[in-house]
């Protein structure tokens, strides 16, 4: 069975009873398929009361119907209809989005980035995948991956290419590269012809990739 | 560390692999759904905090760590963890079930209390008694360091000038956190860099990276 290393640092090896075999790594014979793993674990702990599955099937419920990019966009069409809370969010988003209930867990101190004709903002973490979870969700898969995190600081434009974003010499393209507690969203700019919908219309055309800066908000399309 | 996780101007990982949101599944395994639910809700060893769930994410051997999905990155973090703490053994792991004779605890997180644990997590704005070095439109200078244990200065700024765009107060430092030295919360910054200074004279005239440094990380320039 193939070995898996588990990963122990220098600090880490106080512990007598898991010493490492070579520095900085434990191995433990463990199956190789994920399914198999997190179930043992999720028995594991269960049985040893350091887990209630119950609370995992809460947390599983609130990412799946409570916590999502539905937020950020009700943020967002909030700002693209009110001015006043707009210059607000801009000023301080914490603050701002407080009354939304929406600040939690990897979202309680938020930036908002305003795209313009001329700035073009982009949300990346290079060091892991921080994301505005409280905002927008579960991250998607290609934010955590490799590719995304190396290239969207070196070059975004190619990056934006690949996602179908191209934009003109003229506009300035900021990366925002989130290496601390602070979460980034973007507050894409509202597309015209749209002066006649509702905020909860316009939150509707909101998608969750214009608010990580990979893509615009376009007005035929709902998100 | 200069870890393979300090990813930011690596080239070789191929092109992103867009998923049309309206048709990218929550979930791309069951499992994955469970695991983030058991690192949201299990109990660690006393005194861990996400600083040290970065490390120790960080201390995955290279090829691991680019070939594991996000998730099981997780899995190993919460099992590296827990046999660090001394709450489970190798044998428990392996078998999923405890050794015999081993206590059971009653004070595991309950579903009743996720949705508080949720709105009050995370907070890591901390008071700091001295006023902050750097203000806003100052230039500062990334300093070339090189710690083997956990920091959140990428490689690619370090020795870098940039100006300081927005300070955020005091906030808890990584550096010492993830390896339960304390918060030693420091003054927060965002530094701009312009791409030419951080990628050279092809990179575009107008783009612009932007980090967020701790005030030790920084020097004036």
């Amino acid at each position: 069975m193939p070995k898996t290393c588990l990963p122990l640092g220098r600090d880490l090896h106080h512990h007598p009873h898991h010493h490492a075999h070579r520095r900085g790594h434990a191995h433990a014979d463990v199956p190789p398929d994920p399914a198999l793993r997190t179930k043992a674990l999720e028995s594991l702990l269960t049985e040893m009361g350091l887990v209630d599955p119950a609370a995992i099937d809460a947390w599983v419920e609130a990412y799946e119907s409570k916590i999502g990019p539905r937020r950020g966009a009700q943020v967002v069409a909030r700002a693209w209809v009110d001015a006043a809370f707009k210059a607000r969010l801009l000023q301080d988003a914490t603050r701002a989005i407080e009354p939304f209930g929406f600040l939690g867990r990897e979202a309680q101190h938020i930036v908002v980035l305003e795209n313009t004709p001329a700035i073009h903002n982009l949300v990346v973490c290079t060091l892991c995948s921080c994301y505005p979870w409280g905002l927008l969700g579960l991250p998607p898969r290609w934010y955590k991956a490799a590719p995304y995190r190396a290239r969207s600081v070196i070059d975004p434009r190619g990056v934006l290419g690949e996602f179908g974003l191209v934009l003109g010499d003229e506009v300035e393209v900021r990366v925002w590269d989130s290496t601390a507690e602070i979460r980034y969203l973007v507050l894409p700019e509202r597309p015209a012809g749209t002066e006649e919908l509702s905020e909860e219309e316009l939150a509707g055309l909101v998608t969750r990739d214009a608010m990580i800066g990979i893509a615009k908000v376009e007005k035929g399309r709902t998100a | 560390m200069n870890g393979v996780h300090d990813m930011g101007g690596m080239h070789g990982h191929g092109p992103v692999a867009p998923e049309d949101e309206k048709h990218e599944p929550l979930w791309h395994a069951p499992w994955e759904a469970r695991m983030l639910g058991i690192t949201r809700s299990m109990t660690f060893p006393k005194g861990f905090n996400i600083d040290r769930f970065r490390h120790i994410r960080e201390l995955m051997p290279p090829h691991l760590y680019l070939a594991r999905s996000y998730y099981d990155h997780w899995y190993a973090v919460c099992v590296a963890a827990l046999l660090n703490g001394g709450l489970a053994t190798k044998d428990e792991i392996k078998s999923g079930h405890a050794a015999a004779g081993s206590a059971k605890r009653n004070d595991a997180a309950r579903a009743d209390q996720v949705w508080a644990s949720q709105k009050s997590q995370g907070v890591f704005t901390r008071k700091v008694e001295t006023p902050p070095l750097f203000a806003i439109g100052q230039r500062v200078r990334a300093r070339n360091i090189n710690p083997t244990e956990h920091t959140r200065v990428p490689r690619y700024v370090r020795g870098k000038v940039g100006v300081v765009q927005l300070h955020h107060g005091g906030h808890v430092f990584p550096d010492t956190n993830a390896h339960l030295q304390g918060e030693a919360p420091q003054h927060l910054y965002t530094v701009v860099f312009s791409a030419r200074e951080l990628w050279g004279e092809d990179a575009s005239a107008r783009d612009e990276i932007c980090a967020d440094l701790w005030e030790s990380y920084l020097d004036p320039a």
